[in-house]
């Protein structure tokens, strides 16, 4: 191992990673539990606002990101804002069955026959 | 001082050249997952009927795995800190920790799709079940990947050789770690 690599990495401050696990691990059965009330904004809430907690917990905490040069930051914010152009600029393509002058007859027959299953199921 | 790890002496942005790397490589799988996600959200928001194929899906063993990566990444970050503290044997040991963690996803995961291939769902049963095999496959494939990489690692970690190594494979373990705490809802609780 080299003199500088490791003099850098001494000077990281190692939290007690076991309190932060056992955090995550409650986090999980939260998660878990949520969809037991029956309460739709409640169930979402626990499964995906506690998902953006537990992952923050790991990339703070385990990944150190908060630690690293700029540079990591950048190099990640700019992955998510890439991301969330994709997103929007193919989203109303997919989520909307029909515009002015188009309608998407295979999406709608898709959702007309899978609708259908779920009543013979019910 | 060992020619293997020039990967960890060269520092151009203050990184260590093999860290850097690592964080490029965790940058375009942001590119690889978040498309797929991103793809599943969208379909999933536009298509009412994908929740009746979610409903087979097996919460319990999802939750076993979850709480099996979240271990395994506490195993890999305590990896990291034997490896900064220059215990390379002891790094090597919670690293082989860290890939039996791996091992048991992908024999629960093994289980699992048993079960589902058993009960008639498998990759051309719909929507649902075609982006449920492409992203949960394609991370199983990471988790197989991480556990080859890190016993390799550890065996070199043993001799006390390249330790930054093991903090760089332990980035990679966490994001595939991320990866699936974003799954585990989109597939298993939102039903």
């Amino acid at each position: 191992m080299s003199s500088e690599s490791h003099s850098e990495a001494a000077h990281i401050h190692h939290p007690d990673y076991v309190k932060i696990w056992a955090v995550l691990v409650v986090l999980l059965i939260v998660s878990v539990l949520g969809p037991l009330t029956g309460i739709r904004w409640l169930m979402l809430f626990t499964a995906f606002g506690i998902a953006v907690v537990k992952a923050y917990l790991v990339a703070k905490n385990f990944m150190h990101v908060n630690l690293e040069k700029r540079w990591v930051t950048y190099l990640l914010v700019t992955s998510l804002v890439f991301l969330a152009i994709l997103f929007s600029g193919v989203a109303p393509d997919v989520m909307k069955h029909q515009g002015l002058r188009w309608e998407n007859y295979a999406a709608k027959k898709a959702v007309e026959s899978g609708s259908q299953a779920s009543a013979k199921h019910e | 001082m060992s020619g293997r790890s020039i990967a960890n002496l060269r520092s151009v942005t203050g990184i260590p050249t093999a860290r850097l790397v690592t964080w490029w490589i965790i940058a375009s799988e942001i590119f690889i997952f978040g498309g797929l996600l991103a793809s599943y959200i969208m379909h999933r928001l536009a298509h009412p009927e994908w929740a009746i194929a979610a409903a087979n899906t097996n919460t319990k063993a999802g939750a076993l795995n979850t709480f099996v990566l979240l271990t395994s990444s506490l195993f890999a970050v305590l990896a990291h800190k034997a490896a900064d503290a220059g215990d390379g044997p002891k790094a090597a040991k919670f690293l082989r920790l860290t890939s039996l963690g791996g091992a048991m996803f992908l024999i629960v995961k093994g289980f699992e799709w048993t079960h589902e291939i058993k009960e008639g769902f498998v990759l051309s049963s719909g929507g649902f079940w075609s982006f449920y095999y492409t992203v949960a496959g394609l991370h199983g494939l990471h988790v197989l990947a991480g556990l080859v990489i890190m016993l390799i690692i550890a065996s070199d970690a043993t001799k006390n050789r390249d330790l930054p190594r093991v903090q760089c494979v332990g980035l990679y373990w966490h994001f595939v770690d991320i990866i699936w705490i974003f799954l585990f809802p989109l597939l298993y609780i939102a039903k």
